[in-house]
């Protein structure tokens, strides 16, 4: 077995037979880690004890216990999930030596199945960004072109699995930080139902968008990585307590009579020609396969950029209040404290403590929830919100999936739409409505750009139907021909 | 249009210092921004509920009881300055 091109259940079967040990696999890819990170940035934190914790494994696995499906797996956590005993940052200075005292939800539930957590995943600042560029630590590099970025804000998760620096990766999706990195790094990105996965110790940055899924290289590792992380969680109230489905064993390649929706809205516009070939070629595969494709519209997707950043400043503004140099985290210089004042105290600390584009939305969120503008922004965003949810529905009854392109364009230059913020919210427009209406979405690669730079298409389903994109994505994965292409640093 | 003095204001708001340079800057790309943002005002939303959660929240019932999930100790553990198992801040009053 090729241990850095394993699958998962290649991986998990091997080390609960003790064909091959945690131990082994661990060491394999830390070493792969030592060698490959000082060209991409993909870590921040090395787990120094991963090695032990999967020796822990296999002595479990000596007693005679079964693991879990995921036994031995070594992942790479975003910085943004909180890991028990392992520095959890949100890519910020104003957590730069925050250790937290307990494991997310996500990290908790993937542990149990048996997971080897190998590190922490380098990601925009608070995950506002959209090429991870906005780091405290730094840009991280595309490993298909290391002038390129990776994508945002889960970048880190997308070098690192990529390069198989790990076998899975976790990201969390607020407006696409999921999707468009798997789609810049030739990556399946899953961002299940809002409510699917739990947020509990997950560093907020938007919730009512915000929700993690996995990074990893097939629709197969995507489903196992779901079945284990989704769920009812008390500590979390809007998790949904609907039983999680056997995605990974139901996965059908057989899309005969799928109905795949393409949005009126979406196949416009100024779209790169690589891109428009990958997502032609998609149409022609699948239609060869026997699915209908019908034509949708969901015509409110025209705001759903701008009712994105509307809703997430807002919440942000209200979430990031909690960083106040008291509890945890930076806190400015002071000197002599009894003398400080307390408003002073906090300004400076965050003035300090935060990255630009952070204090540029929480700027735009308070603004917008400040007296006298929330009904004209804030309020007035949440009622378009529900009309795009709604239109979105109505567009799933003559449909299955929605198929359309993650990205107007394969990875762009590190540097190059850094300086004007517009620009850059512009890359999300085809994610963020996604995440507005609460829906599942993902991002699977197809295609290659004349550039050598992977290219994904995006499918949407209807709240919970998860295995209906999951199926599309699995059969375009067996008739793609980029499949086993390696990136440049591997 | 978004000037200096709004600036200061939501600064102030949000407990954020900005230095000279950053309050010019975000008074710039905030009204940019902004004037962008203005356009979801074409929509017509009349008697539209604004949504919040996109998924349904199911109530559930779980026992009153207390729990020890963390001690003291670890939940001071993160902190800047503290004494024994308290934050120290300055005069709050």
């Amino acid at each position: 077995m090729d241990l850095t091109l394993a699958s998962f259940s290649e991986i998990a079967e091997a080390v609960q037979s003790k064909k091959v040990s945690a131990k082994e696999i661990a060491t394999h890819f830390h070493a792969r880690i030592e060698k490959l990170n000082p060209k991409l940035n993909a870590f921040t934190f090395i787990n120094g004890n991963a090695v032990h914790d999967a020796e822990a494994l296999d002595k479990r696995i000596a007693q005679g216990e079964n693991i879990g499906p995921l036994a031995g797996v070594p992942f790479g956590i975003k910085e943004m999930l909180c890991t028990k005993g392992l520095p959890t940052t949100a890519g910020s200075k104003i957590l730069q030596n925050f250790v937290p005292p307990y494991d997310s939800t996500v990290v908790a539930r993937l542990k149990k199945s048996g997971v080897v957590v190998m590190g922490k995943l380098n990601q925009d600042e608070f995950a506002m960004g959209s090429s991870n560029e906005t780091s405290f630590f730094g840009s991280v590099k595309n490993p298909w072109n290391t002038d390129c970025v990776p994508g945002g804000s889960s970048g880190g998760s997308a070098a690192a699995q990529a390069a198989r620096m790990v076998a899975g990766t976790i990201g969390t999706d607020t407006g696409g930080s999921i999707r468009q990195p798997a789609n810049f790094c030739g990556l399946v990105g899953v961002k299940p139902t809002y409510g699917r996965v739990s947020r509990y110790g997950i560093i907020a940055y938007a919730s009512s968008l915000d929700q993690a899924g996995p990074m990893v290289s097939s629709v197969k590792d995507a489903a196992l990585t779901m079945e284990a992380i989704c769920g009812f969680d008390e500590h979390d109230v809007t998790t949904t307590q609907r039983k999680v489905p056997a995605w990974s064993k139901n996965l059908s390649a057989n899309v005969k009579g799928m109905r795949i929706g393409l949005m009126k809205e979406y196949m416009k516009g100024s779209i790169n020609s690589d891109v428009q070939a990958t997502v032609d070629k998609a149409i022609d595969t699948l239609k060869k396969m026997g699915a209908e494709f019908v034509e949708v519209s969901v015509p409110m997707t025209e705001f759903a950029v701008p009712v994105y950043y509307l809703v997430a400043a807002s919440e942000a503004s209200s979430n990031l209040a909690r960083y106040d140099g008291v509890k945890y985290g930076y806190r400015a210089e002071m000197g002599n404290l009894s003398a400080v004042d307390l408003e002073d105290f906090y300004g400076k600390t965050r003035g300090e403590g935060f990255g630009k584009e952070v204090k540029r939305r929480i700027m735009l969120g308070t603004y917008c929830l400040s007296s006298g503008y929330y009904d004209a922004y804030y309020n007035k965003a949440g009622q378009v919100r529900r009309m795009l949810m709604n239109q979105y529905l109505e567009a799933f009854k003559s449909c299955d999936v929605v198929l359309s392109p993650v990205t107007t364009s394969p990875a762009f230059k590190i540097g190059e739409r850094v300086y004007d913020p517009l620009t850059m919210y512009l890359n999300d427009i085809y994610t963020t409505s996604t995440n507005l209406a609460g829906l599942p979405g993902m991002s699977v690669p197809f295609g290659m750009s004349q550039e050598g730079l992977p290219i994904g298409v995006q499918l949407t389903a209807t709240h919970f139907e998860e295995q209906h994109m999951l199926n599309v994505a699995y059969a375009l994965e067996g008739a793609s021909d980029v499949k086993g292409a390696k990136p440049h640093v591997f | 249009m978004i000037d200096k003095k709004t600036i200061e204001h939501i600064a102030k708001l949000a407990r954020l210092h900005v230095t000279e340079q950053e309050a010019i800057e975000y008074s710039e790309q905030l009204s940019k921004a902004l004037s962008y943002f203005d356009q979801i005002n074409k929509v017509d939303t009349n008697g539209v509920e604004p949504l919040v959660t996109p998924t349904e929240i199911e109530s559930f019932w779980r026992e009153d009881e207390a729990k020890e999930e963390f001690t003291a100790e670890e939940m001071t553990a993160n902190a800047p300055a503290k004494a024994g198992n308290l934050f120290k801040v300055p005069p709050v009053v």
